[in-house]
């Protein structure tokens, strides 16, 4: 059978740091970078005697991810305690929730081919994020850092609902920025603040019953998720081909190789021995609280969406791409509205914005330059001070040292000619040094127009004004 | 009579008269240490020259006015599993015997503050596993009134120190009855508060969901005022409840009228020894004499509270010493080859066998497909005992029993019989299991003079009802001026 017999099934995990200023359980700063075991406490060294104390916003921040994912959310929930023993987890066991999420039965809807489809969401949970261990930094051992032990996530549960590694990437994509939208999480995939593991299984296309699945970690980026999946189902159908059975086992995706390896053999099987964390009273919400969060609620993508086919009428597409992140979302909405000319930050941002950040693979969150720096590229352009190529390389330019569009333009010498006596000056030598393109022009090929403005762009490395150039050739020809 | 004979309310007495000083009342302490402690090990660790020194300043500060209070200068000694800023806090466990705490307990936060002044950390099984001090690392803890005999556990050190005048009370913790039964061994009161009544925050967790720190006192009224000082929300501790502050020494009234006292028969029968059953018989005639109404009742399910203990306790102390793994602050064996066999060997290595024991049984428990049969039906079971034991107090003020089935027993006579040293907490660990605050007060001696204890078990913040009931048989039958632990036998 080929490939094309088959039937994909992912699920995904997805964890997502929660941006609170404090740590899940005692009230060290959260924030990303800093030196080694530098925001640690008695409590998250989990010094022995220490207890936790619930941070209230971590609570506030998964019930807001639950409402914004249609999840039901609880209103008798518990934290349980994850045992296992490793250096980068101090107390030997993760305070996690098991039996009784805060929010469950959700789901979020994605484009597809065939028109919007539902991903299931499962359940999402708080837990706490453990240490990190650097290698080989000093000698041979390893060291461990606990500044991210304790650091507050979600963990966020889909039912095994994807069947391609569009879909899967689609969902992520739009999990992430709901997560943006309600500032619950930076997502960083770079600092790990959004990370997935990914569950991958096949079956006979027509089969009712999944396959076996295995589970796979330590992808940071869209692009490795969705390497790894290709990878996964290659060889797990190769497995199959071949007439073995698929292990179900845990595996670790390899950037470098392109490959996933094993973790951990049989013998090593966890048994993580989840019990109420007895340190911890129960969390119970009110219908009011859960009401008050619901209020706090920002415009969600969906309904941004809506609001831009009629308010600033974008195409389904582009709407789709500007509203899948709160960044450019905020960007389109905030530069629009500065520069009063929508269509053009529209354009900007489905086009060149689109393609660096796909080059440079960046997320919108990185984008350097701010709205009114775009806003105001766009305005010089409708004044006729730049060309729209020369825009292009403003645009490059607010990516790698974001400043006034202005001033780019006058440090650089980027100023479009729009005096009639230079623009005359260059049209006379374009045609003095072009004479095939007059005889054609004059034997009724049009387009010879099209190709002397061009050179005369070239000339003046894009400064010269198209519209005055056009206009000017005529005129000398038709002389 | 000795300072060091004197209960601390009569102490603050003679500190607020002048007769005494904080120094003088220190220095007592520190000589009776140094004459006793090589015949009791009771300590871990002595602060005696921090205490002498410490003394001093206060002494001054006293007499400028910079400070007051009651507490003020008044020596105390401390279980080592509750953590003390600078100081070792072993836990008597060779796995900690070189921790010091970077932060204070919240309890020990109070007492500083008080500026009471702290002689030392004391012995207890290690980690609080145990009910004779035996299982310490370090030294096993004589009974002041019988040197052959168990001071009783875990919290020994601390029960053995006050009986013997070497500190005039003590913190100690009870998660199955490691402050009563060693009280009740060694002549002394002592208090298991409410689950909730006191923060755990810097007490090295046992089983998190029974421990409790408590005072060990020469009397109840020390109980009372020591209580006074360490209840009350922390929020640092989440499980520690918000209530009103109540006076405990305001409570003890000398009148039990018309207080109602029940008698599980379940707590008197197979088991318990012949003398310590006609003493507890005799307590309830006094307590009748008193004005009390008396009343045997059924606690049935009590017989299954031990084994709902040992399957909670367990679990969750296999998960708690879990961070005690060769990695920071604890025992690291000395050879290794990779990060498992850190884990195995200065797991091994650090924890002594009762240690390993609970952790084994607490692992197996909660592993999956066992988790239903034990942990989970463990907590079934508790939630029965609780409402039981709720149902009684709807009718009853006080439930009284023997703290211990038996008085000490001899040194190494139940070590090598883990099964039997269980047994020993029968009458204590229900207590535990429901969250009830209960006291251990001494009420006779057996025909060899050992002190037998009498536990009175209160609803749940209802400390005062107890204190009360204990104060009152105290008063009216003066156990302290009758008997005396007399440092017989030993090997010297």
């Amino acid at each position: 059978m080929s490939r094309e017999d088959y039937e994909v099934v992912i699920g995904l995990e997805v964890h997502a740091e929660l941006s609170t200023e404090t740590k899940i359980f005692c009230s060290c700063p959260t924030k990303f970078g800093a030196e080694p075991n530098t925001q640690t406490c008695p409590i998250c060294m989990a010094m022995p005697g220490t207890l936790p104390v619930l941070n209230e916003k971590v609570v506030e921040y998964a019930v807001k991810a639950g409402l914004a994912t249609n999840c039901t959310i609880s209103q008798d929930s518990k934290n349980d305690r994850k045992n296992y023993f490793y250096p980068d987890l101090p107390k030997a066991y993760q305070i996690s929730q098991y039996d009784k999420p805060l929010c469950e039965h959700g789901y979020v809807e994605i484009e597809t081919e065939n028109g919007p489809k539902k991903i299931r969401i499962l359940r999402i949970h708080i837990e706490e994020d453990a240490g990190k261990l650097n290698h080989d930094d000093f000698g041979g051992g390893s060291l461990v850092d606990l500044n991210r032990a304790g650091v507050p996530l979600i963990e966020t549960v889909s039912e095994p609902d994807m069947r391609s590694i569009e879909e899967a990437e689609q969902y992520l994509r739009k999990l992430k920025s709901i997560f943006e939208y309600i500032e619950v999480s930076d997502c960083k995939m770079q600092e790990g603040s959004f990370r997935a593991d990914v569950n991958v299984s096949v079956r006979k296309k027509g089969d009712s019953k999944l396959g076996t699945r295995t589970e796979m970690k330590n992808m940071n980026s869209f692009r490795s998720i969705a390497r790894a999946i290709e990878y996964e189902i290659d060889r797990q159908i190769d497995v199959i081909e071949n007439g073995e059975k698929v292990e179900q086992e845990t595996l670790r995706w390899d950037d470098v190789s392109g490959k996933t390896f094993s973790m951990r053999d049989k013998e090593d099987a966890q048994d993580y021995r989840y019990f109420p964390e007895p340190d911890l009273v129960a969390i119970k919400l009110s219908d009011e609280y859960i009401e008050n969060v619901r209020k706090t609620l920002p415009e969600l993508p969906e309904s941004r969406k809506a609001r831009y086919l009629t308010e600033y009428k974008l195409s389904e597409k582009d709407a789709n791409i500007i509203t899948s992140s709160k960044h450019l979302s905020d960007l389109f909405e905030e530069a629009s509205s500065i520069c009063k000319n929508s269509k053009a930050v529209n354009n900007w941002i489905i086009s060149d914005i689109s393609r660096i950040l796909n080059e440079e693979e960046m997320e919108p969150s990185e984008i350097p330059f701010n709205s009114e720096q775009l806003a105001k590229m766009v305005v010089l352009i409708d004044k006729g001070t730049i060309s729209s190529s020369i825009g292009k390389k403003v645009l490059e330019e607010l990516f790698a040292n974001p400043k006034d569009p202005e001033e780019i333009i006058k440090e650089k010498g980027w100023i479009q000619i729009s005096d009639e006596g230079a623009i005359k000056e260059i049209v006379l030598k374009i045609i003095e040094a072009n004479p095939q393109s007059v005889v054609d022009y004059k034997a009724g090929k049009d387009r010879a127009i099209g190709f002397l403005v061009g050179q005369a762009m070239k000339e003046t490395k894009g400064k010269a004004n198209p519209q005055m150039l056009n206009k000017m050739f005529i005129e000398e020809l038709k002389k | 009579m000795e300072i060091t004979d004197l209960t601390v309310h009569e102490l603050q007495e003679k500190l607020k008269n002048k007769e005494l000083t904080s120094s003088k009342i220190t220095k007592a302490y520190v000589d009776k240490i140094n004459r006793i402690e090589p015949q009791i090990g009771a300590f871990v660790t002595t602060l005696t020259d921090e205490a002498i020194a410490k003394a001093g300043k206060i002494d001054k500060k006293i007499e400028t006015g910079e400070i007051q209070g009651d507490l003020a200068g008044i020596p105390i000694g401390i279980k080592d599993n509750i953590c003390t800023k600078g100081i070792k806090t072993t836990c008597s466990s060779r796995m900690l015997e070189n921790f010091v705490s970077p932060y204070s307990a919240t309890v020990m936060e109070k007492i500083e503050n008080k500026n009471m002044i702290n002689l030392g950390k004391l012995n207890m099984d290690e980690f609080a596993m145990g009910g004779s001090t035996e299982t310490s690392y370090f030294k096993k803890t004589k009974n002041p009134w019988n040197l052959d005999c168990v001071p009783g556990g875990s919290s020994g050190g601390s029960a053995a120190a006050v009986a013997s005048g070497m500190v005039p009370w003590a913190l100690g913790s009870d998660t199955g009855g490691s402050i009563r039964q060693p009280a009740s061994f060694c002549g002394v009161v002592g208090l298991k508060p409410t689950y909730g009544l006191v923060s755990r925050y810097g007490l090295v967790a046992f089983a998190s969901s029974l421990d409790q720190i408590g005072p060990i006192t020469k009397d109840v009224k020390d109980s009372a005022i020591l209580l006074n000082l360490i209840a009350g929300h922390d929020e640092k501790d989440t499980t520690s409840v918000e209530l009103d502050k109540k006076d405990y020494v305001k409570a003890l009234k000398n009148d039990v009228k018309g207080l109602k006292i029940a008698v599980p028969k379940e707590f008197f029968g197979e088991g318990i020894n012949e003398e310590v059953k006609a003493n507890l018989e005799q307590a309830i005639e006094k307590y009748k004499e008193l004005g009390a109404e008396v009343e045997e009742i059924s606690l049935d399910i009590a017989k299954y509270a031990l084994a709902t203990y040992y399957i909670i306790a367990c679990a969750e102390a296999s998960s708690n010493l879990g961070r005690f793994d060769g990695i920071r602050y604890t025992y690291r064996t000395p050879e290794f080859n990779d990060l498992k066999e850190i884990y195995k060997k200065s797991r091994s290595e650090g924890f002594g066998a009762e240690v390993k024991r609970r952790i084994i049984l607490g692992t197996y428990v909660l592993s999956s497909g066992y988790y239903d049969a034990y942990y989970k039906k463990a907590q079934q079971v508790r939630t029965l005992v609780t409402k039981e034991f709720n149902k009684a107090f709807e009718k009853y003020d006080v439930i009284l029993t023997p703290t211990s089935p038996t008085v000490a027993f001899k040194i190494g006579e139940k070590s090598n019989n883990p099964l039997e040293m269980y047994l020993a907490d029968i009458c204590t660990v229900s207590v535990n299991i429901a969250g009830l605050p209960g006291i251990s007060i001494p009420c006779g001696v057996d025909s060899k003079g050992m002190p037998i204890g009498m536990q009175l078990i209160g609803n749940k913040f209802c400390e005062e009802t107890i204190l009360n009931a204990a104060y009152t048989y105290e008063q009216a039958t003066n156990f302290r001026q009758n008997y005396k632990p007399t440092f017989k036998g030993g090997a010297e």
